[in-house]
């Protein structure tokens, strides 16, 4: 599976194992990344449209990579930023892996996006490439050879790694400007 | 025009004519091209100028990306989660 250009947006042909994965990752980035808590018993945020509670920091480092603090040194003030961009950033991240889903061809076959969708693609990649390589704790040293075959670790990483090539094949095609 | 009335000059003056700053920091899974185009979409700059900061983000841990008000940084830091970069604002450079 490659992209190539195609009518301002892209296409590519998928096998049917390259189906599940993506969508067994995109699933996943959806369990991950759950609906903003709709929270609307305060009447006068609920007449503003503003959240009326504060939002949790996440514990979990993936999704912690996937919603992080705008705020270094600063947890107030990370805490009113996630207050007011929470449910916003989720929905965003939700819609991109939505949008995979939706395109998907079951069983694999012809995938062809127009530049929005592509567009979604490209941020439904990169959270899948940000949540499997926090989870696995990659660094830019990590290398898939280092582990057997066998390594249950290896599969994963090989995931991560053809992802990533997916992501330069479709950026490719979308910003001509990183061409040489 | 009427001149202005003589008013008492808040002493908070320094810190909000400083600019706030974006800053992305570094992590070991976002594609050096993937940083380059975003940074290419969200602020609009050139390929050799986004590849530069794209560059400093990779060797340094760092780079900042914009400067402006701080309402203005918290937006572009969202823009920046959005698109899965690490990104956070601050008051200094």
């Amino acid at each position: 599976m490659r992209f190539t250009r195609h009518r301002g947006g892209v296409r590519a042909e998928i096998e049917a194992v390259e189906a599940q994965v993506l969508t067994q990752l995109a699933n996943e980035i959806l369990g991950i990344v759950e609906p903003a808590h709709d929270d609307m018993e305060d009447p006068l945020a609920a007449m503003v449209g503003l959240p009326s509670g504060d939002v949790a920091t996440p514990e979990d480092p993936v999704l912690m990579r996937l919603l992080p603090d705008a705020y270094r040194d600063d947890d107030g003030a990370a805490s009113d930023f996630r207050r007011y961009t929470d449910a916003d950033l989720r929905a965003t991240k939700r819609g991109h892996a939505t949008v995979l889903l939706e395109t998907l061809p079951e069983g694999g076959g012809q995938l062809k996006l127009d530049r929005d969708q592509a567009d979604a693609w490209l941020g439904a990649l990169n959270d899948m490439r940000l949540a499997l390589g926090t989870s696995m704790g990659v660094t830019e040293e990590t290398d898939p050879d280092d582990y057997d075959e066998e390594h249950p670790a290896r599969q994963a990483l090989e995931v991560y790694g053809w992802l990533g090539w997916l992501q330069e094949s479709l950026l490719s095609c979308l910003d001509p400007r990183l061409g040489s | 025009m009427t001149a202005p009335a003589e008013v008492q000059r808040p002493e908070t003056e320094e810190v909000v004519d400083r600019p706030w700053v974006t800053i992305v920091w570094n992590d070991p899974v976002n594609l050096m091209t993937y940083v380059t185009h975003v940074l290419m979409e969200l602020f609009g700059y050139s390929r050799d100028k986004a590849t530069e900061l794209m560059l400093q983000v990779h060797h340094e841990g760092r780079a900042v990306v914009s400067n402006g008000s701080r309402e203005q940084m918290e937006a572009d830091v969202a823009r920046c989660h959005a698109k899965g970069l690490w990104a956070t604002l601050s008051h200094d450079s």
